[in-house]
């Protein structure tokens, strides 16, 4: 397939055309740091309109995972696949939407190289709107993600005690906390040389964060050792959150931990983040 | 007031000095040309003023702000159009004016409205609806100046806006630059073509290693390089140091041995009509029997100005 294509009718630059838009007007105010960072976000939700391949990742993926441990682990763990659920629904959706937060990392690293990201850095706006434009664009990919998994969830027999509330709630929780995880990767997305190792470092982090966790099994039943690590994971503490307002009983000092802890990624991850993109 | 000044400017990465204390003053309301070759220092002296690169030493003022204490002031008054296109290959033409619009402040219709009379002044309205990446090269670089004037910025930077273009192609860009400096933009333009910096500068500063080697008027510097050269193929590699011989006594200036065998260069520097001195030396040729297949007359390579600015910086060192 051919992607380059010639007009058919030959240009001239026209200078009565080209007068009339560089008749300087008066330039408007600058945007504020909010609505920049919705324009970015808008740049985000058009790059899905021309690729929605991409969205494969937060509904394939997802989908895969909530049935394949579902049955997989189901009726040895705990007597039968939709009882486990009971168990699993939440955990697994922690684990599906906090692995997807890497994809952040990714497209900072492939956009960096490009020469758009020149003119964006030097336009007077700010500064941190760029990446919170990302930010926005993937909040609605993890909403989607959580979605699929709490519809299959239902159809295969999942039924929160919390109800709407509870879900809805859980699944708040759980943005608000991927939304502050993903400043890890686009620090990472800034600081490495390609996209391969960004991948490499993200699986490095999150295959023994989310699988050493309590998402699949309580942790009661493992070694005291693995407990300690286990019981201390930033992800048992999401899944423990999430869990328990999803059953209708939330858990108000676990709920607090990771708000308190997303506060503290965003200040600490944020801040080298935007370090790096000043120097780029 | 200047548009740019800079004194001392230096950016090093590791062992290279890519930028080297460079000293400019750039008029304002003018095209000014940055000539030199790949790896002078062209591109990190623009990143530079346009904040995207920090200095490493001295100075730069973009209309009297410092590029590095007031980022914030440059940026709301230039705008750059890099070697690479500036725009988002995945986004329609329509859509990344837009984005640009509103990240500028304007309000969605305006946005909306801005960025269809620049696609139609641009010639790119039924494109307009197109992914970038199925641009042409021409098209790419246009939809990347207009992205550049969407805020009629007062300096535009322009690095090396035609190098990989078609010849059409280019002197649209040509006209377009133009076009924007009658309208009271400053333009700072970086190329590696010596015809470009001619056609459309007022003034040229040369640089290389990083240092600007020489400044002046277009008229300046050719004159001070010779303002023409005559590049001649003989039918006979054999005959090639006689003719050398010949071209240097009837012009009196040094003649060039190109790598290709039959091919020699010669500057025009003596005062008078060039095509005369150029004739009278080709009929000297002829007068001692060598045989030209080919000749032509020339505006100087930026080889040569190279080599003659550097030649007269050795002899004033020298002479010092």
């Amino acid at each position: 397939m051919s992607t380059t294509t010639e007009t058919t009718t030959t240009y001239a630059p026209a200078a009565e055309a080209l007068g009339m838009v560089l008749a300087p007007g008066a330039r408007p105010p600058r945007p504020s740091a909010w609505s920049a960072s919705v324009t970015f976000g808008w740049r985000a939700m058009l790059k899905i309109k021309h690729v929605p391949e991409q969205l494969f990742d937060v509904t394939a993926f997802p989908l895969m995972m909530t049935l394949m441990f579902t049955y997989l682990f189901g009726g040895a763990l705990a007597g039968s696949p939709t009882e486990y659920l009971q168990f699993l629904l939440p955990g697994i959706m922690v684990t599906s939407v906090v692995m997807i937060t890497m994809y952040t990392g990714v497209e900072v690293n492939k956009d960096i190289e490009k020469g758009v990201f020149d003119r964006f850095r030097t336009l007077p706006i700010w500064r941190p709107s760029t990446m919170v434009g990302y930010l926005l664009g993937d909040l609605l990919r993890y909403t989607i993600a959580s979605v699929v998994i709490l519809a299959v969830g239902l159809l295969l027999g999942f039924r929160p005690a919390g109800g709407v509330t509870g879900a809805a709630g859980g699944i708040l929780l759980l943005l608000a906390f991927s939304f502050a995880f993903s400043w890890l990767w686009t620090m990472f997305g800034l600081l490495m040389r390609s996209e391969k190792s960004v991948m490499g470092v993200s699986m490095l982090v999150l295959m023994p964060l989310t699988f050493l966790s309590n998402v699949y099994v309580d942790p009661s039943t493992m070694p005291g050792w693995l407990q300690v690590f286990v019981n201390a994971s930033p992800i048992t503490h999401l899944v423990t959150a999430v869990r328990s307002t999803m059953a209708g009983t939330p858990d108000a000092g676990e709920i607090t931990w990771v708000l308190v802890s997303s506060v503290v990624l965003i200040a600490v991850f944020g801040t080298l983040t935007m370090r790096l993109y000043n120097r780029k | 007031m200047l548009a740019i000044e800079t004194s001392g400017l230096v950016k090093t990465f590791g062992d290279t000095r890519a930028v080297d204390g460079l000293d400019l003053k750039v008029p304002t309301g003018a095209v000014y040309g940055v000539l030199g070759p790949n790896g002078a220092g062209k591109t990190t002296a623009v990143r530079m003023l346009a904040t995207l690169l920090k200095p490493d030493a001295g100075q730069a003022t973009v209309f009297g702000h410092d590029v590095v204490r007031e980022a914030d002031a440059v940026r709301g008054r230039v705008s750059l159009t890099g070697q690479y296109a500036s725009v988002d290959e995945e986004m329609t033409g329509e859509e990344n004016l837009i984005l640009l619009a509103r990240l500028l402040g304007h309000r969605k219709p305006a946005a909306r409205e801005r960025a269809a009379q620049l696609l139609e002044a641009f010639g790119l309205a039924e494109a307009g609806g197109r992914q970038v990446k199925t641009y042409s090269g021409g098209m790419r670089r246009r939809i990347d100046i207009a992205a550049s004037i969407l805020n009629t910025p007062d300096l535009l930077f322009l690095d090396e806006p035609t190098t990989g273009l078609d010849p059409r192609s280019r002197n649209n860009v040509w006209d377009i630059v133009r076009i924007v400096v009658a309208h009271g933009t400053t333009v700072l333009l970086t190329t590696q073509y010596l015809e470009e910096a001619d056609r459309l500068a007022s003034r040229i500063a040369v640089i290389d290693h990083g240092k600007v080697i020489a400044e002046g008027t277009p008229g300046e510097l050719k004159s001070s390089v010779g303002a023409g050269s005559v590049h001649v193929r003989l039918r006979d590699p054999a005959t090639r140091p006689d003719a050398e011989r010949v071209l240097a006594e009837a012009l009196n200036a040094p003649v060039y041995l190109e790598s290709d065998p039959v091919a020699l260069t010669a500057r025009v520097t003596g005062s008078g009509n060039e095509a005369e001195q150029a004739s009278r030396a080709l009929h000297r040729l002829a007068e001692a029997g060598i045989v030209v297949d080919d000749f032509s007359l020339g505006q100087p390579s930026l080889d040569e100005v190279f080599l003659a600015l550097t030649d007269h910086r050795a002899t004033e060192e020298a002479a010092a």
